[in-house]
């Protein structure tokens, strides 16, 4: 294995972090509208993953450093090509972080209330657009011999880039839901598990269309494992939720999202961006890699820091494993 | 096309846009972690309740600017890939390692332990969650460090050759890029300036109260802690300004003869204290100068020759053929200026609020003050009157920004004072853009950003001001009596947290 081969696989983990983590905090986003029936426990929720959505979020510009450093090609045509959904990703982005932090900055309900709006939007449309950015990874653009993007923005919503969207938004919902399930007490929690069933299946059905559409597309043996893990994995999830066994339902279905990326990243290789246009103009993990110097470097980096980080984030979890309810809220306005 | 419609303008301003406002937030952030760490180390130490409602306001001041400067950095991240593919593309191999050494090491430490500080008041004992402001704090720099270190091989390119074959910068010596002198320089110089900008900020917010006679305790260690603080970081920022104006000389001298607007080599070179001048005719109409201090400036002796604009561009057309090498010279010039004006007019703010406000025996006793106390402002041996000293806590409120405009136009200029290159000497900003982009799709996303930013800043800026009104919180029982186990006390099942968002 080269060293290219290797970054091809970190570049796939920290997307597998990032959508692991952030996956479950868009989740909370959309279920302030779908779970919470008051001001309350939107509340709740928010605080569920109070502490440590930052620290999710740094998944995402990880990969995009790594992306920058291990294949540059790959980050040029990539974050140039889908410029426009990028936009709207960063917005969201933007808006939901400071959502989260002023929220609470002040007691007024109308400010209250237009936050709690954005933080439910600003998780929806990255939830979604993040499957549609995939989905088009996966399958092919319109790459040139010079490796640019040369499609529109409207070649980025086709049927099935659209499909992978709301397979990320449903499968990120249902793994907030089970994430809600596990850390909260109360009646949300009841209504969490009985919540994740219907989020579940629909989950699944979606899934399951789009992993095996992908498959026809552009599958091969290794990525039927992956798919098959991904749905075995969703279903025992929600046996599991069914069984009152939350943490185990939460780590199935991050076992699902983990599978999925795994797939995506399966059919990629040694592709990273498929030109539909001529095979020959495709990004590969050779021509849009770095030197071996670069990459040797910045194995060092990830082989003595990853590790680090996952200690330090993890004890974050642990730190905050307590439950929360309404009864936990500290009252006055910060 | 229209230059002004140029895809590379439209890049360029929205660049521009984007990372000045980020910058508003950049070093308010890396100062205020330190200084609430710093008050709260006082807090643990001592057990003196000023100093655990000084780290509360301060720390909730530091949250909300905080907020800004994480969101708009995701930004930053980006648009290297959106707006300039195929600079990224040219130097991914040298410039993309340190952005994902900052990833990595900087932004994991800084928004993970954040978040164990907002919410672990009552999770964690006393000392680890003062560990974690500290972790916190230790973040940001390691932040600024990487990403001065990827700017400045911007400036100075080294440890890299050019692949002919792939036609792009390869990294051959990381560790060159890392400690060359204009990244060592850039960030004695930016740290400096931060903690110049933090010490205002605190020195303005304590003026405010102390003129007020509110919150006197706290304010008054405010009004010590900010003072020191911008006297420090205004030295340090003018001796590290003039280290790196020396290597800046030798390694861009058309930069520094733009900031001088020096438009012929002189012998010994003077400084300009204000000029007017004729771009198109390549000379000054109004030249106010001061004999020989330009020299000093860059070779520390009155004597030496220092090169021109136009001797260097006509050098820079020999070393790289035909073009033009000049920079907008005015807003070299003025930016130069600026930057410098502004930072030493807080800095000297602060030298004479450490004077007015001194102790001990450079005071007569009579006039020493106790905790509860309003300082006197002591010029020689009488405290100024009422008038007067309501004048200078005025001026240390309203001035409070001035580092933020000094910290910006540093940035403009030391950024257009290197083009037309976007990498000096290897690559010209206008080969540097996205070729795919459209036109119209840069001036949505510069639109779009453009609102947004201003839309936050208007928010952000009222939420200061409440924040600033409100004074520092009164403590709680739970705010005396901190855990002593991690994961705070499991037993008490519904008690409610010690904050929640």
């Amino acid at each position: 294995m080269e060293l290219h081969d290797v970054w091809f696989v970190l570049i796939a983990v920290l997307w597998t972090g990032y959508f692991f983590l952030e996956g479950f905090d868009f989740g909370i986003g959309v279920l302030t509208k779908l779970l919470a029936r008051n001001r309350a426990e939107k509340r709740v929720l928010i605080n569920t993953i109070g502490p440590v959505w930052d620290g999710n979020e740094v998944w995402l510009l990880t990969a995009g450093g790594a992306t920058f450093a291990a294949f540059p090609e790959w980050y040029a045509t990539l974050f140039s090509g889908f410029y426009l959904p990028l936009l709207v990703i960063l917005v969201c982005l933007i808006v939901r972080g400071v959502a989260f932090e002023y929220r609470v900055k002040r007691p007024e309900e109308k400010w209250q209330r237009n936050w709690e709006t954005a933080i439910f939007w600003t998780s929806l449309i990255p939830a979604f657009l993040w499957g549609v950015a995939f989905g088009n990874i996966v399958h092919g653009v319109e790459i040139d011999r010079d490796l640019e993007y040369v499609g529109s923005v409207w070649d980025l919503l086709n049927p099935y880039a659209l499909l992978g969207g709301l397979v990320t938004l449903t499968l990120f919902t249902f793994h907030g839901t089970v994430f809600a399930a596990l850390k909260t007490v109360g009646e949300i929690r009841e209504r969490a598990r009985s919540l994740a069933l219907r989020v579940g299946v629909v989950t699944a059905v979606l899934a399951l269309a789009f992993l095996l559409w992908t498959q026809a597309d552009s599958g091969d043996a290794k990525s039927l494992v992956a798919l098959v893990v991904a749905v075995a994995a969703l279903v025992a999830a929600l046996v599991a939720n069914q069984a009152g066994r939350e943490g185990w339902s939460f780590a199935l279905s991050g076992v699902t999202i983990v599978a999925a990326v795994a797939m995506f990243f399966l059919t990629l290789f040694p592709n990273v961006m498929p030109s539909t246009l001529n095979a020959d103009w495709s990004l590969t993990v050779t021509n849009a890699s770095s030197s071996a110097y670069t990459l040797k470097i910045m194995t060092w980096l990830a082989v003595i820091a990853t590790p680090v980080v996952l200690l330090y984030q993890g004890w974050t979890y642990w730190v905050f494993r307590k439950r929360i309810g309404t009864q936990h809220l500290a009252d006055a306005a910060h | 096309m229209d230059l002004a419609l140029a895809p590379e303008t439209l890049a360029r301003w929205q660049f521009g846009i984007t990372t000045v406002y980020h910058f508003l937030f950049v070093p308010l952030t890396i100062s205020l972690a330190a200084l609430t760490a710093g008050l709260q180390t006082a807090w643990v130490r001592t057990e003196k309740e000023k100093y655990l409602r000084a780290t509360k306001f301060w720390g909730k001041l530091f949250l909300i600017n905080i907020a800004m400067g994480v969101v708009t950095g995701i930004v930053q991240e980006f648009q290297f890939g959106m707006n300039w593919s195929d600079y990224s593309r040219f130097v991914g191999d040298v410039f993309g390692a340190p952005l994902a050494f900052e990833a990595l090491i900087a932004f994991f430490f800084e928004s993970t332990f954040i978040g164990l500080w907002i919410f672990g008041w009552d999770k964690l004992p006393k000392k680890i969650h003062l560990a974690c402001i500290w972790m916190v704090s230790i973040g940001t720099l390691l932040s600024a460090y990487f990403i001065l270190a990827a700017n400045s091989w911007m400036q100075h390119p080294v440890g890299y050759r050019i692949n002919e074959e792939k036609g792009r910068a390869e990294l051959t010596d990381f560790w060159q890029v890392l400690t060359q002198n204009t990244a060592l320089n850039q960030v004695f110089h930016s740290f400096a300036a931060a903690f110049l900008t933090g010490g205002a900020f605190m020195v303005g917010i304590a003026a405010f109260h102390l003129m007020r006679k509110k919150h006197i305790p706290v304010m008054r260690t405010s009004l010590r802690l900010g003072l020191v603080t911008l006297a420090v970081g205004g030295l340090l920022t003018a001796v590290s300004g003039d280290t790196l104006g020396k290597v800046m000389y030798e390694q861009q001298p058309m930069k520094m003869a733009a900031a001088e607007a020096l438009w012929d080599g002189e012998q010994p070179a003077p400084f300009s204290v204000f000029a007017y001048g004729d771009v198109d005719k390549g000379h000054n109409k109004v030249a106010l100068e001061i004999p020989g201090l330009l020299s000093f400036l860059a070779h520390s002796d009155f004597e030496s020759y220092v090169p021109g604009i136009n001797d260097t561009n006509k050098a820079l057309q020999e070393q790289f053929g035909p073009g033009d090498y000049k920079p907008i010279v005015p807003v070299a010039y003025w930016g130069f200026r600026w930057m410098i004006g502004f930072g030493m007019a807080s800095f000297s703010l602060g030298l004479l609020g450490l004077w007015l406000t001194r102790k001990r025996f450079l005071l007569p006793p009579a006039l020493r003050t106790g905790e509860e106390e309003v300082p006197h402002l002591v010029l020689l041996k009488k405290p100024l009157g009422t008038k007067l000293s309501r004048v200078y806590w005025l001026l240390a409120l309203w001035t409070m920004a001035f580092p933020l405009i000094a910290n910006s136009w540093g940035w403009i200029f030391t950024e257009m004072g290197r083009q037309p290159w976007v990498v000096y000497g290897v690559m010209q900003t206008r080969d540097a853009v996205s070729p795919g982009v459209s036109t119209a799709e840069v001036i949505i996303s510069m639109s779009v950003f453009t609102l947004l930013y201003a839309v936050l800043a208007v928010i952000e800026v009222k939420l200061l001001a409440k924040y600033v009104k409100a004074g520092p919180p009164e403590l709680t029982e739970a705010d005396l009596n901190p855990p002593t186990k991690i994961g705070g006390d499991l037993r008490d099942a519904d008690k409610p947290m010690a904050f929640s968002y």
